[in-house]
C-alpha cells in the first residue's frame, strides 16, 4: 500500500516541479477552444444547434485529460530508458501495486489539468448549465482520466523506443479523440461514423461530461457511467496484464 | 549466501550463459570478472530475479529466488551497470522511496538515510536534484541506496564504470567498510582488475558463458604463472578483442519480441 502510496507522489512531484509544461500543455486546449470555438461558432449557431463554445467545452477538457494520460503512461518509457523502472522492478513489492501507483499518479495529474482546462474555458466564456452539475461533471473527469491512465500505462509497457511514440498518437489517441463526438454532435452522423463513435471509449466520457455541464445527453447518465465503468476495468486489467510482462 | 548450479541461460539458440556453478560464503566479496559479452550480467538478472534461468538452480540466503521472489528480493540490493535513480526527485527523496519499496519502517529509514548518506558524503547535497550530480556522486548515490534496507547480499555490476580515481578509491573504501561492519556479502563485476585485485576475497573468470577459474587471487596468478591479476586474466581469457554484437542482438531480440505481440 505505501509502494502505491510513494509512486502517486512520485507522479504528482514531477508534475507540481514541471511548470513550463503544465504551462505549455494549455496550449492546445486554449487553441481548439478559441480557434474552433469561436471560428466555428458563426456556422454551428446558424445551423440551429446553440454556442459551439458551450458545446465544445467539455470536449476540449476530456481531450486534455486523454492527452495528459498517455503523455504520463508514455513516461514509462523515460524510466526505462533513465533505468529508474529497474529499481522500481526489483523491489521486493507486487507489480500490480507499482503499476496502480503509477497510473492512480497519472490519473490525478491528468484530473487537475482538466481542472485547469476548465477554469480557462471559464475565463473564455463557457458556462455550466448550473453550478450544482459540477461534481457530477468531476465524476466523468476523473473516470476519463483512470480509464485512460491505464490505457497509457498498457501503450508505455509495450513500446520499447521512442518511435513506438507516433504509431501510438497518429493511430491511436488522435483517432479516439476526432471519433468521440468532443467536436460535433453525435446525432445524424452517416451510418459508418455512428458505428465507429459508438465503439470509442471515449465517447460515453464525453458525453457524460458534457451532460453534467450543459445538460443536453446524447445517452443518459445511467449509460454513461456504466460504460466508463466497465471499460476502466477492462483498460484497467489489460495495463495491469502488459506491465507485468515487462522485462528489462 | 549465494549458490548457482549449472545455471544456463539460452536467447534463442543463443547461450549467453551455459552451466556455471559457484558458490559466495556469507560475508565474502565475490568478484565476477569476464571480458564484453561473457555472460555477468545475464548472470546478474538472473541472481536477482530479472530473468528467468533455462535451466539450473539458484539459492540466495537458501531461497530459490524464483519461486520466493518477493522474499529473496528483499535480502539483496542491486547497483546496475547503467543508472536507476529517479533524476527528477533529490537525493533524499530517492532514498525515501528506495526505503519505502523496501518495507523499511519509518524510524529506521530516516536514521539510515542519514548515516549511509553522511558515510558516502552527500549529505549536504541531500535536497539538490539528481539531475544535477557528477556521475560519481550518482554512483555514490546508488550504493548508498542499494545498503539502505541492510541487504544480506549487495550486487554490484560495474559500479566504477566511468569513475575517476579518487571516486573509484572512495567507493571501494566506503563497500569494504560496509562489508567489514554490516557483515554484507558482496558479489561484484568490474574490468579493472586491480579493483578486484585489491578488494575481492574470491574472484570467478567466466568466458563464452562458462566458469573458466576460481579462486582467491593468488591462486589466479599462481596457476597461470603471472605477476599481475591483469595478466592472469589474459592468460586465462585469450587476447582477442570481444565484438559487442551480444548487445545488438539483444536489441534485435526486443524487437521482435515487440512485433511478435
Amino acid at each position: 500500500m505505501n509502494a502505491v502510496y510513494i509512486l502517486w507522489l512520485r507522479e504528482l512531484k514531477r508534475y507540481i516541479r514541471s511548470r513550463v509544461q503544465i504551462i505549455a500543455s494549455l496550449g492546445q486546449p486554449v487553441l481548439y477552444l478559441l480557434a474552433l470555438g469561436f471560428g466555428l461558432g458563426p456556422v454551428f449557431q446558424r445551423a440551429g444547434a446553440g454556442s459551439y463554445v458551450q458545446f465544445i467545452a467539455p470536449g476540449v477538457v476530456g481531450m486534455s485529460i486523454l492527452f495528459m494520460c498517455v503523455f504520463s503512461g508514455i513516461s514509462i518509457l523515460w524510466d526505462r530508458q533513465f533505468g529508474f523502472l529497474k529499481e522500481t522492478l526489483v523491489a521486493p513489492v507486487p507489480r500490480m501495486s507499482i503499476m496502480l501507483g503509477r497510473t492512480l499518479g497519472s490519473a490525478t495529474v491528468a484530473t487537475i489539468q482538466g481542472l485547469l482546462v476548465f477554469i480557462v474555458c471559464l475565463i473564455a466564456g463557457f458556462r455550466p448549465h448550473s453550478w450544482t452539475a459540477f461534481p457530477q461533471a468531476f465524476i466523468f473527469m476523473a473516470m476519463v482520466a483512470i480509464t485512460f491512465a491505464a490505457l497509457g500505462t498498457a501503450f508505455g509497457s509495450i513500446i520499447k523506443d521512442m518511435q513506438g511514440f507516433p504509431i501510438i498518437m497518429n493511430f491511436m489517441v488522435l483517432p479516439m479523440f476526432f471519433l468521440s463526438g468532443a467536436l460535433y454532435p453525435l446525432s445524424h452522423l452517416p451510418a459508418v461514423l455512428t458505428l465507429i463513435t459508438r465503439i470509442d471509449p471515449l465517447t460515453y466520457g464525453i458525453d457524460g461530461l458534457r451532460g453534467a455541464l450543459i445538460g443536453t445527453w446524447h445517452f443518459s447518465f445511467a449509460v454513461d457511467v456504466a460504460v466508463m465503468s466497465g471499460i476502466a476495468v477492462v483498460f484497467l486489467s489489460l495495463g495491469a496484464y502488459l506491465f507485468s510482462k515487462i522485462q528489462l | 549466501m549465494i549458490r548457482a548450479e549449472n545455471l544456463v541461460k539460452t536467447f534463442g539458440d543463443f547461450t549467453a550463459v551455459s552451466g556455471i556453478s559457484f558458490d559466495v560464503r556469507q560475508g565474502e566479496i565475490f568478484a565476477f570478472l569476464g571480458p564484453n559479452g561473457a555472460g555477468k550480467t545475464t548472470t546478474i538478472k538472473m541472481l536477482t530475479t530479472l530473468l528467468k534461468p533455462t535451466s539450473g538452480t539458484i539459492e540466495l540466503d537458501g531461497l530459490n529466488p524464483t519461486h520466493h521472489q518477493k522474499e529473496a528480493r528483499r535480502r539483496f540490493g542491486i547497483v546496475f551497470q547503467d543508472p536507476s535513480l529517479d533524476n527528477e526527485q533529490t537525493a533524499y527523496e530517492n532514498m525515501e522511496l528506495h526505503g519505502i519499496l523496501y518495507h523499511v519502517p519509518r524510524k529506521v529509514r530516516t536514521e539510515r538515510i542519514e548515516t549511509l548518506l553522511k558515510i558516502f558524503e552527500l549529505w549536504d547535497r541531500r535536497d539538490d536534484y539528481v539531475k544535477q550530480f557528477s556521475g560519481g556522486m550518482k554512483r555514490r548515490l546508488e550504493i548508498a541506496r542499494g545498503f539502505l534496507h541492510t541487504p544480506k547480499i549487495l550486487f554490484l555490476d560495474e559500479p566504477t564504470l566511468g569513475l575517476d580515481p579518487q571516486s573509484r578509491n572512495q567507493l571501494w573504501t566506503h563497500v569494504k567498510r560496509l562489508n567489514e561492519t554490516e557483515k554484507t556479502t558482496v558479489f561484484l563485476t568490474t574490468h579493472y582488475m586491480d579493483e578486484a585485485d585489491r578488494v575481492a576475497h574470491r574472484i570467478a573468470i567466466i568466458d563464452h558463458g562458462k566458469l573458466i577459474a576460481q579462486g582467491t587471487s593468488a591462486e589466479l596468478k599462481e596457476s597461470t604463472n603471472s605477476d599481475s591479476l591483469e595478466n592472469a586474466f589474459l592468460a586465462l581469457t585469450g587476447e582477442s578483442l570481444r565484438d559487442e554484437s551480444a548487445s545488438s542482438a539483444e536489441g534485435m531480440r526486443q524487437m521482435a519480441r515487440m512485433w511478435r505481440r
